[in-house]
């Protein structure tokens, strides 16, 4: 069985993101980049899932800044096969106009599972892999903490807010990722030198037939306001009261 | 508590800029050294560091080693780490392909066991010492040693250690008493050996001591000690482990640092004698160990960098959240974080100025290396020979005597609270203290540089490098304000080394005891100086970048103002080391033994 993942290159979760002077964005000129840890899950379920014998190939998918030939490299080191950028330059890439392209590479890899973060740690938009689905008609399982195929279909478990959902859905599928699914592995050494020699195809959106002009407008960015200092409350009657008439959460 | 983050930045410019990476890209066996390659080895490397290494340290440190009749168990983690450490390949990065290992050059493997020691240093030792062996195996055993040890020894399934030291033989290896007896097709070893690094341990299944001894017949002194290989467990003929060897951990050391890492006792032959096998052949084995003990003065040099490294992370971290005093200047208004007075800041700088300089010079030392192993020009191999040879003792006794003083100031900027072990910082400075000690202490490391590296060719390298120190005056000259000062004070100093370095050669062979008595100024004097041309370098690469439309601005403005700070603040004292060392020799010898 084939398995299509994505991997996103956003800014390293280690890194302090800085607002852009402008207010147009932020920061990530010569800023640390790295896999979108989502997406890190959605490549150590693919290459667990090839360790078992349930997976014959692993295509991981980019979409993006030719840097992002970095991210698949590092998907590939992690144990994918093969991988497709699918180079966007600087246009700035929304969460339909990433699933037109993807649906576009399925419709030519005919995978018979997506395997997608939930969301990027940057927009956190938890958009594209709903989008995928719809856009393929495919079932969906999305904030998937566990995933066992038997055949056509497939058992996986949901974080939901009341707890976990347990479903089974025919495949193909697309499949989203939460935290809980794996803890995605250490690079190691001989993989990295193996995934240099993996191929690598770069394509267009014209190639693929995708209009990517974005439909949302960002009208300013700006940092969060700074939190004020707190109060100290003389009894649970007032925190109630607070509560109730100054937050208005209860 | 800070977390270790590799400074890959920093590490990509000095290997590109100070190894020369475009350059050993072009050696043959290295046409896959790209900058992508180092990028995404530095980087995967990173992670495994600071998600696996570094959240061992200080656990390891409180813990340490525990030593349990004959049997020596790592602080908890340690095992399973190095098994994650092993599985990654990591051990195999700079080992032959023929055995496993990736055939990767110094200038990439150096860095990263600045991230390893970094990250954990007393962890680092037992692969640091398995490469020991490797190397010592594969450039002088024979086929059958290397087929049965390197597979097992670059995969890191086995690990390896050095037996050199005995109790009445330290830094003089001539007084060595450990006895071989040839037996058949191998030697019986009896004797005690220590100050083992990670001579036992649980972390693999078998340890491979490369053991220094005398045979019978062997000539007293120096040229009488042979090398032998005595595993633990014996390997039978098909690879297999065999039986336990005669070897026993008597005790392990109480130390002042690297806790985490067993110093032992080893007992040889206490039931008959340690069946082991000879290296190459009788009576080489000092100069055998000597091939390797350069590449490890080296590997000890990268571990003060990296302990300079750690110490400033973990400072930096406290200057910006300890809270303490208004700014100066101020009488009202919030109090500040201590990074905003102006000597926490001197401090900082100060860290990070030396301990760039020093991955220079160290990084520098590591493209030397690669273009002495493997440039096809035997003269070219030669020059950069005699360059490396002439750099191993300064990186080696430089850098870890400015680790120890950094870790130091690293303490002093925690105030009160860099004294309590909870803090972490003491740790570093511990720690380091052991650097200027093991691979020959900086005494040794002085005399070697002065004696078999200066003295022994009349400074030819030292002068020659002195004149490509110059060849940057030129530029600095003519590169704007911002180099002015830089461009006197490197220039002075240079003049500084210079004038010692005649001084050495002029008394080096006429009066060897003045020379040796200031042979340790020398070489921080060189050091300095290396490390003031190397800033300077750096300072004038980054600013001619700075124009360009994806330039890293933070990156070149830190480098610049690094880099100033070093001229500024550092250079000037290290090169008035010059007078120290051309007046300073019968001051230290005025004394005699008798009137102290």
């Amino acid at each position: 069985m084939k398995v299509l993942v994505t991997v996103k290159r956003v800014i390293d979760p280690y890194v302090k993101v800085r607002v852009k002077s402008d207010g147009t964005g932020v920061e990530t000129a010569n800023v640390k980049m790295a896999m979108n840890p989502f997406c890190e899950i959605a490549v150590e379920q693919a290459v667990r899932m090839k360790e078992a014998g349930v997976v014959t190939e692993i295509v991981a998918v980019s979409i993006g800044a030719p840097q992002c030939q970095e991210t698949l490299r590092t998907a590939m080191a992690m144990g994918a096969d093969r991988g497709i950028l699918v180079e966007t330059g600087t246009v700035d890439m929304q969460p339909l106009a990433v699933a037109k392209l993807v649906k576009a590479i399925i419709d030519k890899e005919q995978p018979k599972l997506v395997i997608m973060g939930k969301q990027a740690i940057d927009d956190d938009s938890n958009q594209a892999g709903q989008m995928v689905s719809a856009l393929l008609g495919w079932p969906q399982s999305a904030f998937t903490s566990a995933i066992a195929v038997n055949g056509d279909s497939a058992d996986v478990t949901r974080e939901i807010d009341g707890g976990l959902e347990k479903l089974t859905i025919k495949l193909p599928a697309v499949v989203t990722t939460d935290l809980r699914l794996n803890e995605p592995r250490y690079v190691t050494l001989p993989n990295i030198m193996k995934a240099k020699k993996k191929p690598l195809e770069v394509l267009k959106p014209e190639a693929l037939g995708v209009d990517i002009t974005p439909r949302l407008k960002t009208l300013k960015v700006e940092e969060p306001p700074k939190r004020s200092a707190g109060v100290k409350v003389a009894d649970v009657a007032e925190l109630v009261a607070k509560l109730r008439n100054e937050a208005r959460v209860i | 508590m800070s977390s270790y983050a590799a400074p890959l930045k920093d590490m990509q410019f000095a290997i590109a800029e100070f190894a020369g990476l475009e350059g050993i890209a072009a050696l043959p066996g290295c046409a896959e050294v790209t900058g992508e390659l180092v990028g995404a080895v530095l980087t995967e490397a990173g992670k495994f560091a600071q998600g696996v290494l570094d959240p061992l340290n200080r656990s390891g440190d409180r813990q340490g080693a525990q030593w349990r009749a004959g049997v020596v168990t790592a602080p908890d983690g340690f095992a399973e780490a190095y098994r994650q450490f092993a599985a990654a390949g990591w051990n195999g990065l700079a080992a032959p392909t023929d055995y496993g290992g990736q055939g990767l050059p110094h200038c990439i493997a150096l860095p990263l066991q600045e991230m390893w020691n970094s990250a954990n240093m007393a962890f680092c030792l037992c692969p640091m010492l398995t490469s020991g062996v490797q190397e010592a195996l594969t450039h002088h055993g024979s086929t059958d040693l290397v087929k049965t040890y390197m597979p097992k020894l670059v995969s890191g399934e086995w690990t390896g250690t050095m037996n050199l030291t005995e109790p009445q033989a330290g830094s003089d290896l001539a007084a060595v008493r450990t006895r071989a007896v040839a037996e058949g097709d191998h030697y019986r070893i009896q004797g005690t050996k220590i100050f083992i690094t990670w001579g036992e341990h649980d972390m693999a299944e078998n340890i491979v001591h490369l053991v220094l001894a005398r045979l019978p017949d062997a000539p007293e002194g120096v040229k009488g000690i042979s090398m032998f290989v005595v595993p633990k467990f014996l390997v039978n003929a098909d690879g297999s482990r065999g039986a336990r060897n005669d070897i026993r951990c008597v005790s392990i050391e109480h130390k002042l640092g690297i806790h985490g890492s067993p110093t032992c006792v080893l007992a040889y032959g206490d039931h008959g004698g340690a069946i082991g096998r000879l290296v190459g052949e009788p009576n080489r084995g000092l100069e055998y160990m000597f091939t390797m003990m350069n590449h490890a003065r080296l590997g000890v040099g990268m571990e003060g960098v990296a302990i300079a490294e750690r110490a400033y992370q973990h400072a930096l971290a406290y200057a910006r959240t300890r809270v303490q005093g208004r700014a100066i200047g101020r009488k009202s208004g919030d109090r500040v974080t201590i990074i905003h007075h102006p000597d926490v800041r001197r401090m900082l700088m100060t860290m990070r100025a030396q301990t760039e300089a020093m991955r220079a010079l160290g990084y520098l030392a590591a493209g030397e290396l690669d273009r002495a192993k493997s440039h096809p020009d035997a003269s070219v191999r030669a020059r950069h020979q005699a360059r490396l040879d002439l750099l191993t003792p300064v990186v080696k006794g430089w850098c870890t005597e400015l680790a120890v003083e950094i870790a130091s100031l690293g303490v002093q900027i925690h105030g009160g609270m860099g004294f309590i072990e909870e803090t972490g910082a003491a740790q570093y400075l511990r720690d380091a203290r052991i650097t200027t000690i093991y691979e020959g202490t900086t005494g040794i490391q002085a005399l070697d540089l002065i004696g078999r590296k200066v003295g022994a060719e009349h400074g030819a390298t030292a002068l020659a490098l002195v004149a490509e120190m110059r060849e940057l005056d030129a530029a600095l000259a003519g590169a704007g304000t911002f180099f002015e000062q830089m461009h006197t004070t490197l220039a002075q100093a240079v003049d500084a080394l210079e004038s010692a370095t005649r001084w050495l050669v002029d008394h080096y062979h006429a009066e060897p005891e003045a020379a040796a008595a200031v042979a340790v100024p020398y070489l921080k004097l060189f050091g300095a100086v290396a490390g003031g041309w190397l800033m300077a370098r750096a300072a004038l690469a980054v600013a001619a970048r700075r124009g360009t439309s994806d330039a890293d601005r933070t990156f070149i403005d830190a480098k610049l103002a690094t880099a100033r700070f070093y001229i500024e603040h550092l250079l000037p004292p290290a090169a008035a080391l010059s007078l120290t060392v051309t007046r300073g020799a019968a001051s230290t010898l005025a004394l005699d033994p008798e009137g102290f």
